[in-house]
């Protein structure tokens, strides 16, 4: 280390490395939206840079190796002449073997302490988070074509503020002689704000099934009133700041009720209704890519491990 | 020294003020502290600027004062009283700031006080980063105050959710949700935050937790190190300071309307 006075700034000099690094951490962040190859000679020129700069930064710490002559047999013979009989010294002592499971002991004491805490603190937002199923009711309650807004509480002992709502459109029968329906969640997939459908809601028309309430509505797209999202009859994104596809509810059909299943993401559905080939993929948060390249950011989201 | 007999107003100061003070401080160094901490030399050539500091700390003792008076009345609870059809904590914040007296006053001034609190935390960043005062040997002082920096965002992050009203929300489950889209963690952190896959009963309680408790007491530790810090390696003088370079200061006689409100002799000085 350097050997300056309190007074002197213990600082590196000035170095023009930082600045090389900081372009090519730029330039790689860059090539994640633009291509892999401006993010390839980012993270090199950063690597190098960063390199370039530690080795800068050490140099001091480091210091030059000094040459060291090689060793001869009489030196190291004069050397064992000097050196007397040396006292043999404790390897380990009482007090450092009290000190060590003194220190060993209170870790250990404040982990069991503390980390079922942070268990607690951390793990109940992770588990048991499954929600059940919903039945919305007799399939006649939902006409060919058109969409049925329903909402429901997900979780009827919290109250309110477990209310969801879904858009749901019968599409009659697939080809393949199966019925398809098209059930929308209504939460925006930039970042999670009430999708609105635009046309008017049929008030008088209201229909109630057990907790869930039916409102035919006339819409063919919907829209988002935080940051203007705008979706398509198939929930494809025509406008605004979404990244993927409104989020969709798989379904069943039992005892002729609809039943909504657990909800997927969608990365683009195209075609319409019955014959719409949808892109699917495991439920993701607002924001978060499904497909394409940005999705490597997203390897692991909770929603894959809880389930 | 000449025997000099006390007056009996010394006499009287001696018994009533500094032999408890001297008692204390002969226990604990209370009184020698705060005379290092209070009364320290600082530049000469310092300015309004350098009390930027100090305001942001009065703004965050204003926060904590209303936060926990508030706190004495505010219910943390989504439930929807039956007979109000109002949740209670929105309920609760209704009736703080129609029906408690001065609870308007109050609530206004942690409301506001927020946004003092973090412009103020700003300016005093800047004052710190114009005149170069996080160079050695106070780098410390500029990491401590970054973290309180966070902190304080998080402090407003967390209290934004807690009138529990449509722009509250609303406002929150963006939040979240923007925090779910950094990478690789992001989704991890937006579930934890919202308690699950989306807000649930938990989270009011939770980010009320958040906001009195976890947050504000590692905030108030910070602060204590900032300070300390503060005292310890002292205020800086300004750049363009002529007695940092160990220049002579020039005499500059007072002109205009100023002359004559300078004490005769204090020229220079």
């Amino acid at each position: 280390m350097s050997t300056n006075g309190p007074d002197t700034p213990h600082v590196p000099g000035p170095s023009l490395w930082p600045i090389g690094f900081a372009i090519g951490v730029a330039c790689l962040l860059l090539g994640l939206v633009i291509s892999w190859i401006v993010a390839a000679i980012g993270a090199i020129l950063a690597v190098v840079f960063g390199v370039l700069w530690a080795l800068d930064v050490t140099r001091d710490v480091r210091g030059d190796v000094p040459a060291i002559a090689p060793e001869s047999r009489a030196a190291a013979q004069a050397a064992a002449e000097v050196e007397g009989p040396e006292e043999p010294l404790p390897a380990y002592t009482r007090s450092r073997f009290l000190e060590a499971s003194l220190i060993g002991l209170s870790a250990g004491m404040g982990a069991v302490l503390t980390l079922p805490v942070l268990g607690f603190m951390v793990l109940p937002s992770f588990t048991n988070v499954e929600e059940d199923e919903v039945d919305l009711g007799p399939l006649d309650n939902f006409p060919e074509g058109e969409y049925v807004i329903a909402t429901y509480l997900s979780k009827p002992e919290q109250g309110e503020v477990s209310r969801r709502t879904a858009f749901v459109r019968n599409n009659g029968f697939s080809e393949a002689g199966e019925p398809s329906f098209t059930i929308l969640y209504s939460r925006c997939v930039h970042l999670g704000c009430p999708v609105q459908p635009n046309g008017p809601i049929d008030e008088d028309a209201i229909k109630k099934v057990r907790n869930v309430e039916l409102r035919p509505v006339l819409a063919q797209s919907f829209g988002c009133p935080c940051h203007g999202g705008q979706y398509n009859a198939e929930g494809n994104r025509t406008a605004g700041p979404p990244v993927r596809s409104l989020d969709r509810y798989a379904f069943s059909i039992r005892n002729g009720n609809l039943i909504l299943g657990d909800l997927f993401a969608v990365g683009n559905v195209s075609g319409t209704g019955a014959g719409a080939t949808i892109a699917r993929y495991p439920w993701s948060v607002p924001g978060t890519h499904v497909d394409g390249l940005e999705a490597w950011l997203y390897p692991i989201v909770p929603s894959q491990v809880t389930g | 020294m000449a025997y000099k007999r006390k007056t009996k107003k010394q006499t009287v100061v001696d018994l009533a003020v500094l032999a408890p003070l001297d008692w204390v401080d002969e226990r604990t160094a209370f009184v020698r502290g705060t005379k290092w901490f209070l009364f320290r030399n600082v530049p000469r050539d310092i300015s309004w600027a350098q009390t930027l500091g100090f305001g942001t700390l009065i703004a965050f003792t204003v926060q904590a004062l209303t936060g926990a008076i508030l706190a004495m009345y505010y219910k943390p609870a989504s439930e929807i009283d039956p007979t109000t059809g109002k949740p209670l904590a929105y309920a609760s914040i209704e009736h703080i700031t129609n029906d408690l007296t001065l609870g308007w006053l109050v609530r206004g001034m942690h409301r506001w006080g927020a946004s003092v609190f973090v412009i103020l935390l700003f300016m005093h960043m800047g004052r710190v980063f114009l005149f170069g005062a996080y160079k050695y040997p106070r780098e410390l002082l500029w990491i401590t105050g970054v973290l309180i920096l966070a902190l304080g965002m998080l402090m407003g992050f967390t209290g934004y959710l807690l009138p529990w009203d449509q722009t509250a929300y609303w406002a929150t489950v963006v939040g979240i949700n923007l925090n779910g889209t950094a990478p690789f963690a992001g989704p991890w952190l937006s579930q934890f935050l919202a308690g699950g896959a989306e807000i649930g009963s938990d989270t009011l309680a939770k980010w009320y937790a958040l906001h009195m408790l976890l947050i504000p007491g590692a905030l108030i530790a910070l602060i204590v190190i900032h300070l300390y810090l503060v005292a310890r390696l002292g205020v800086t003088s300004p750049p363009w300071s002529q007695e940092a370079a160990g220049r002579e200061r020039p005499v500059r006689k007072p002109t205009g309307t100023r002359a004559g409100l300078v004490r005769r002799g204090s020229e220079g000085k």
